[in-house]
């Protein structure tokens, strides 16, 4: 084998990787164990990580009830293990899943069509972005500084090779809405595109349709994302705008460490063919029934090339499917109810600690540390089993003495007053 | 059926020149090789475009192919019937159903082109 792959021995095969990733010695197990005391002894160093804390970190991954429906649907072999699962004529089921994502997602945004669903918010926003500039024919976007911070990250990476230009206006020192006057002034005919996200990074509710107002006087598309999809259930949809770009890791999806989550992208259905990725469509089979196939194929990769509108010729199906079951379970009301929950936890915790901003706010907020720099707060709580917020100086030295604080229907009123205590002391 | 005043490309393209400026649409053979033609991708005025490269594409339930601008130029136009009745296309690609309108920058570039009679021998010897 080694001489059929034209080397000596096996570690040539990693000669490429970078030598200080490499593990130089035998793993650090006791030695002359059975296969069964090494599962007991990873189990009982499992049980050493962190459990049964409490949380306060959101900034775009949010800690939200699971329900138990999730995790039966998804673990079915049928979607479980189905790989690209697009053929209609073995396939009817997860197309018809994805079908009632499309429309759900549609209903939630206040949209007329949206796609089988994206990596993640922040691919979602770049893919957004990247569309605005085919339908206008413009090569600048320019992203309000209270996107997301990866996102914008990401975003300036699928630019960049693009030949597009990125830039960023600012927030109102006061509100930590959108700066509205800045925003005008960097407009230009040049613009493809103005990205606002709402409820924004720092959880104010953003006025997304008087941005789209400014964006549309100079021929821009307004783009309106979302990191925290739950906010969906209770805040009317911006219907001016023209591309929903979001992340649905809220909806029942695990955090993770950060992935794998889903994102949607979404729009008005006379920008259906600059749309990118897969899209099921209802149709009829050859007795007349109800059935569903992929559709407008011709936009993506396997048919066009270089010219598709995408490279992207998959979609998360397995983890969208996590947030369609969510969907369905919570429905219209039960969303709604989880959405006035985090706004009620959201308005105990916020009444007991000062907040650095004014503007309306959703499920999450900046406070101003009093006493303890953030990060000191942190640690502390650590050992009172409680997980911090985001501190906000990573991102924006400006506000280097605020906390980004998220209170989901997951925090008790116990852990939240704990946590305005910390702040404040 | 292919008027005589226009001049052809191989790649089944028409072009229609009056003073300056050129009409450009596909062939009857074209749209009949293509099918159903559902969508039809054109540039927007002011492109600048140039012969033999893409212009836009048509989709047809077939097959996405690509159109070939037989001069280079600037579109000074584009036939918006096209948005929402792609199907013109099928029914009078002479005429109703021309794509765009191209500012010629080079004139000379016609003299490539093939006349009605040449045109018919080649898809002629194609078919």
């Amino acid at each position: 084998m080694l001489a059929a792959c034209g080397v000596e021995s096996l570690e040539d095969l990693f000669a490429h990787l970078p030598p200080e990733l490499c593990l130089n010695r035998p793993l650090r197990l006791p030695p002359g164990k059975s296969e069964y005391e090494i599962l007991d002894y990873f189990r009982a160093r499992g049980t050493e990580n962190a459990s049964g804390f409490a949380s306060f970190l959101g900034a775009g991954v949010y800690r939200h009830y699971r329900p138990v429906l999730v995790d039966t649907v998804v673990s079915r072999g049928e979607f479980l293990t189905a790989y690209t699962p697009y053929q209609a004529e073995i396939s009817q089921g997860i197309l018809t899943a994805i079908f009632e994502f499309q429309t759900m997602i549609c209903q939630l945004t206040g949209t007329e069509v949206a796609n089988a669903s994206m990596y993640d918010g922040s691919t979602a926003v770049a893919e957004a972005a990247m569309m605005a500039a085919r339908i206008t024919g413009r090569r600048r976007v320019l992203a309000v500084r209270t996107v997301h911070p990866e996102y914008r990250e990401v975003l300036r990476t699928y630019a960049k090779n693009q030949g597009m230009a990125v830039e960023e206006t600012g927030y109102e020192e006061g509100s930590g809405a959108l700066d509205s006057a800045d925003l005008e002034s960097k407009l230009d005919e040049n613009t493809a595109a103005v990205i606002v996200q709402s409820p924004n990074f720092f959880g104010i509710v953003e006025n997304v349709n008087a941005a789209a107002e400014i964006a549309h006087r100079r021929g821009a598309l307004l783009i309106h994302v979302f990191t925290e999809a739950v906010a969906l259930g209770i805040l009317e949809p911006a219907r001016e705008a023209d591309i929903v770009a979001g992340e649905l890791q809220s909806f029942a999806i695990p955090p993770s460490y950060g992935g794998p989550f889903a994102g949607i992208i979404a729009t008005k259905e006379k920008h259906v063919r600059q749309l990118p990725g897969r899209l099921v469509g209802e149709t009829k089979d050859t007795r007349g029934n109800r059935a569903f196939c992929l559709t407008l194929s011709t936009r993506e990769q396997h048919i066009r090339r270089e010219k598709a509108t995408s490279n992207i010729c998959t979609n998360q199906a397995l983890i969208a499917l996590m947030a369609t079951v969510f969907m369905t379970v919570y429905g219209r009301e039960g969303l709604r109810e989880v959405a006035e929950q985090n706004l009620a936890k959201a308005r105990y915790l916020a009444a007991r600690v000062p907040l650095r901003f004014t503007g309306p706010f959703f499920n999450e907020f900046a406070a101003v540390c009093t006493g303890w720099a953030p990060e000191v707060i942190n640690e502390g709580l650590i050992e009172e089993k409680i997980i911090g917020g985001l501190p906000l100086g990573r991102f924006y030295p400006e506000l280097n003495n605020c906390m980004l604080l998220a209170a989901t229907e997951m925090n008790t009123r116990d852990e939240m007053n704990k946590m305005a205590e910390a702040l404040t002391r | 059926m292919y008027p005589a005043n226009y001049l052809y490309t191989k790649e089944h393209e028409w072009i229609l020149i009056e003073g300056d400026t050129g009409t450009v649409g596909i062939t009857f053979h074209a749209q009949k090789e293509l099918g159903d033609i559902v969508y039809v991708d054109l540039p927007k005025p002011g492109a600048i475009v140039e012969s033999g490269k893409s212009l836009g594409s048509v989709e047809s339930v077939k097959a996405v192919s690509d159109i070939y601008s037989p001069v280079s130029g600037e579109v000074v136009a584009v036939n918006a019937i096209l948005a929402t009745s792609p199907e013109k296309l099928n029914q009078d690609p002479h005429g109703e159903a021309w794509l765009v309108k191209i500012r010629l920058s080079a004139p000379d570039e016609t003299k490539q082109l093939l006349s009605a009679a040449d045109y018919q021998s080649y898809i002629g010897a194609e078919s």
